[in-house]
């Protein structure tokens, strides 16, 4: 399917879903916030689209003074077709509902988002950091994070030694 | 019977036990196995069958029990770093560590920016041999084990313990 019907087909069973539609350098789409774990049950399902891989969860730090973002990555199997869906999100509270349950690969892609932005997947059934320590403190890929002098002891910048 | 006699009293080497025993130590010195990033690959290369570290007497050990000298073969992540000081300490007396490639000397590409990595392994444990390079080649490696084996060969374990 080309991305006119993919979009249209959306248009149709969610009226005002689509917020942004462009070409950058995939097509994407970018949704409301509520509006994402029905759609992502309706991706996964409709046969005519049945985007039945993720390849890729994204997380994207704007800027201290804007939102947070999170970008997903769909592919269909049976159809070949591409799709990436773009969602914005409050910085002070980052959270948007998991889609671990729907597909399986989302479990360690989220951890690894949940690890880096402190983005909250909710539903998610084992949301711990995946690739840092658990007892580490802060969001490394967010713009505002500060680096820690220590850590456990040990000097973490260089002018620190 | 004549010809025995020579032939076994060319047989016999007079030293000192510790130059024995420094000897011993530096012609087999086996190495830990593992590896923590892209130096890892030139450090199997390094043992692989073209550069072959058998021939000098080193050997891959998969419990830090059996090893003698740890190669901090790359990236010594934070989270790295505390099971590195847990496997230091479970190796047995007498340990050397190798410190392969920049990131293990100093930080390497992440000296700066790196949040996450320890700079320089020398923080956390002694190091003996500094081997510079991104990764350092196979050769390179090869010439920082055979300055380890010079210094243990240089050793005197007995007569520094009656000191
Ligand atoms: S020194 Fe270079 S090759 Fe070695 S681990 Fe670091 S980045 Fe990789």
């Amino acid at each position: 399917m080309i991305f006119e019907d993919i979009k249209k087909s959306l248009d149709q069973q969610f009226p005002d879903l689509v917020l942004v539609a462009g070409e950058d350098p995939f097509h994407f789409i970018t949704i409301a916030l509520n509006k994402w774990s029905r759609l992502a049950r309706f991706l996964h399902n409709n046969k005519d689209l049945k985007f039945d891989s993720l390849h890729c969860i994204t997380g994207i730090d704007n800027g201290p003074e804007n939102c947070l973002e999170v970008r997903y990555n769909l592919f269909s199997m049976t159809h070949r077709h591409w799709l990436e869906v773009r969602i914005e999100l409050d910085r002070t509270d980052p959270r948007l509902p998991s889609v671990e349950q729907i597909w399986r690969t989302a479990d360690w892609l989220e951890r690894e988002t949940y690890d880096m932005y402190g983005i909250i997947f909710e539903g998610h059934r084992d949301l711990r950091r995946i690739l840092l320590e658990d007892d580490w403190e802060g969001w490394p890929l967010r713009k505002d994070y500060i680096t820690p002098e220590f850590y456990r002891e040990m000097p973490v910048p260089k002018d620190k030694i | 019977m004549e010809h025995d006699v020579r032939k076994s009293s060319d047989n016999i080497i007079i030293s000192s036990l510790d130059k024995l025993i420094s000897w011993a130590r530096s012609t087999s010195p086996w190495y830990f196995q593992f590896g923590l990033a892209c130096c890892a690959i030139e450090m199997m290369a390094t043992a692989a069958s073209r550069h072959d570290l058998e021939r000098i007497g080193m050997m891959p050990r998969s419990s830090p029990r059996q090893a003698d000298v740890m190669i901090v073969s790359g990236t010594v992540t934070l989270k790295m770093a505390t099971r590195i000081k847990r496997l230091y300490a479970q190796m047995a007396d007498p340990k050397y560590v190798i410190s392969m490639g920049s990131c293990a000397t100093s930080g390497g590409p992440y000296w700066q920016y790196g949040y996450h990595v320890l700079k320089g392994v020398d923080l956390i444990i002694p190091v003996d041999v500094y081997i510079p390079g991104c990764p350092p080649r196979p050769e390179s490696l090869l010439e920082g084990l055979l300055k380890l084996q010079e210094k243990i060969r240089h050793e005197r374990p007995i007569s520094e313990k009656l000191k």
